[in-house]
């Protein structure tokens, strides 16, 4: 790791004041930075611990919820009122990392988190588009069980490995930032940005922007959600598929659907489309069928993950099969 | 800048690179934390701050001025071991030992997330405290490896710790 210095920011004025360029990054609790900055994929030589800012959870006027960027993984999955309202949230924490990692990881850090592509470590045997712009990618051809196969390109088809940000897909959950130019408040389903020939590209952050909160809007009544993470042990390992579902169902029929898939993507992958086929339709094991098809159907898979086609669209029909069953 | 650990208070290292764990077991001598994988893979580097377990290992030692730590050597009264590490005897939760320390700092905090109601990946309703079972235990030791295969009698040790029903 290069010589650095750490300080604390006391407010977000203070963070954005301090951060002065490329050589300055802001730092959560550090579990992916300190990570990066051994293997010298991060060399910042100025630290800015923002975990002391924004802090609380708090009920918004609109009935919804603002959780503070410094807010611990652990924290947000055990307070009541998301295990009540937006148990899909709690349910994706619960399912990442170990209990050890949740308590030091911050909101704000676990959405930036970068990818876990083995390829992208290997500084010193890989090539990688992503690290190194424009010298290739090893994932491509190579080992690649755990990349993507949805929104993935020629340059790189990394997975994006956050599993909170997928149930934050599902919730339409806004991040809120300050930077240089003031304040402004990105969809989480527009906040990441698809690798296309830029996979160094990963969101729509600036340089020095920081991420302050995230707002849940208010729940919607009746609206079940879950999520389910498939992978290669029990716990204690990255997603091969997750998927972060809810419905309401009125009268027999579906009125709302929501669909979110994690480890198949550079970003939680939103089925609007698959969603929408759903809306109309009796929450039978046919809708659930047609609409994981449609949510797979632009799938480019790889040797090494062709699984995970299938196995996405049987993760989607039973996680909404379990919510039409709860729902009778 | 201070920290303390286990009721003493040191000054913390000039240099923002080291880790927690580095700071404890290469300037201070206190070498009960083990260093497996220094990547968050592995547990074993397991220590309390505030009473909530950490990796040290990741954790880079100046973010924690002001804070306390609690570590394998700070567990014991005395010459009384902490019950948990008896159960450990007890139940042979051990073979060459070098997970144990970090298992025993995760068994201690993960009686008091279950004390709270702490919800795990393997509870099945959200909306109330978990009920205690073997599964909820195996889930919430998970971050802690054991390469010797200890983990049955780790898994006794700690379901003894933590009581309640057993499943
Ligand atoms: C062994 C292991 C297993 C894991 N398993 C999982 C898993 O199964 N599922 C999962 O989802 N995650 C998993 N993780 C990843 C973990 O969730 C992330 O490391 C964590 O969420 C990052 O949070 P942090 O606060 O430590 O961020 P940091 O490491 O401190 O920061 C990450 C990035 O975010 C930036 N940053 C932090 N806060 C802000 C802010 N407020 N504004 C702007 N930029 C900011 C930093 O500059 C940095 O670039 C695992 C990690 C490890 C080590
Ligand atoms: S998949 Fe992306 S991150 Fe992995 S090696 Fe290729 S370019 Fe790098
Ligand atoms: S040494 Fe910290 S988790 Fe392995
Ligand atoms: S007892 Fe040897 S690693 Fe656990």
């Amino acid at each position: 790791m290069n010589p650095l210095t750490y300080e604390k920011a006391t407010s977000s004025a203070d963070a954005l004041e301090r951060h002065d360029g490329d050589a300055a990054k802001f730092l959560g609790a550090g579990t992916n930075l300190v990570d990066l900055m051994r293997e010298g994929i991060a060399t910042p030589t100025r630290l800015i611990d923002v975990t002391g800012l924004a802090q609380g959870i708090e009920e918004q006027s609109d009935g919804g919820l603002r959780i503070g960027a410094g807010v611990s993984n652990t924290a947000v999955a055990d307070d009541t009122t998301i295990r009540a309202e937006y148990p899909a949230l709690s349910r994706a924490i619960l399912a990442g990392a170990s209990a050890q990692i949740r308590n030091m990881a911050t909101v704000g850090g676990n959405i930036l988190q970068r990818t876990r592509c083995s390829y992208f470590y290997d500084v010193a045997g890989s090539r990688c588009n992503k690290r190194t712009p424009g010298e290739g990618c090893d994932a491509i051809g190579g080992f690649n069980r755990a990349h993507g196969i949805l929104g993935v390109s020629d340059s790189c088809i990394a997975t994006h490995p956050s599993d909170m940000s997928v149930a934050l897909s599902l919730y339409d959950a806004v991040i809120n930032v300050e930077g240089d130019q003031g304040t402004r408040s990105i969809p989480i389903n527009d906040f990441y940005v698809l690798p296309g020939d830029t996979p160094d590209i990963e969101n729509q952050l600036n340089p020095g922007e920081l991420i302050v909160s995230v707002d849940l809007p208010a729940p919607s009544a009746n609206r079940r959600a879950t999520y389910r993470k498939v992978r290669d042990r029990a716990s204690y390992a990255f997603a091969l598929v997750s998927v972060a579902g809810s419905l309401i169902i009125e009268d027999g029929l579906v009125v709302d659907a929501g669909i979110s898939l994690g480890g198949v993507a550079p970003k939680p992958w939103r089925a609007t489309e698959a969603e929408a086929a759903i809306v109309g339709s009796p929450p039978i094991e046919e809708t659930f069928r047609n609409a994981a098809q449609i949510a797979l159907a632009d799938a480019t898979t790889q040797p090494g993950n062709v699984f995970k086609t299938e196995l996405a669209q049987r993760v989607i029909v039973a996680v909404l099969q379990d919510l039409a069953g709860d729902a009778q | 800048m201070t920290i303390e650990i286990n009721n003493q208070p040191y000054d913390l290292p000039d240099d923002a690179r080291i880790s927690l764990l580095d700071f404890m077991r290469e300037r201070l001598e206190l070498f009960g934390s083990k260093k497996g994988c220094n990547q968050g893979a592995c547990g074993a580097c397991t220590v309390l701050v505030d009473g909530e377990r950490i990796l040290s290992c990741l954790a880079l030692a100046a973010q924690y001025d002001g804070r306390s730590v609690t570590t394998i050597e700070g567990v014991a009264n005395g010459d009384e071991l902490h019950p948990l590490q008896a159960l450990f005897v007890e139940n042979e939760g051990m073979q060459c030992g070098y997970c144990t320390p970090g298992q025993i700092m995760s068994g201690i905090a993960l009686k008091s997330e279950l004390e709270r109601g702490a919800p795990s990946n393997v509870s099945a309703d959200l909306t109330v405290a978990p009920r205690m079972s073997r599964d909820e235990i195996k889930e919430r030791l998970s971050g802690n490896l054991c390469r010797c295969g200890a983990h049955n009698g780790i898994i006794d040790a700690v379901a003894a710790y933590v009581g309640g029903e057993e499943q």
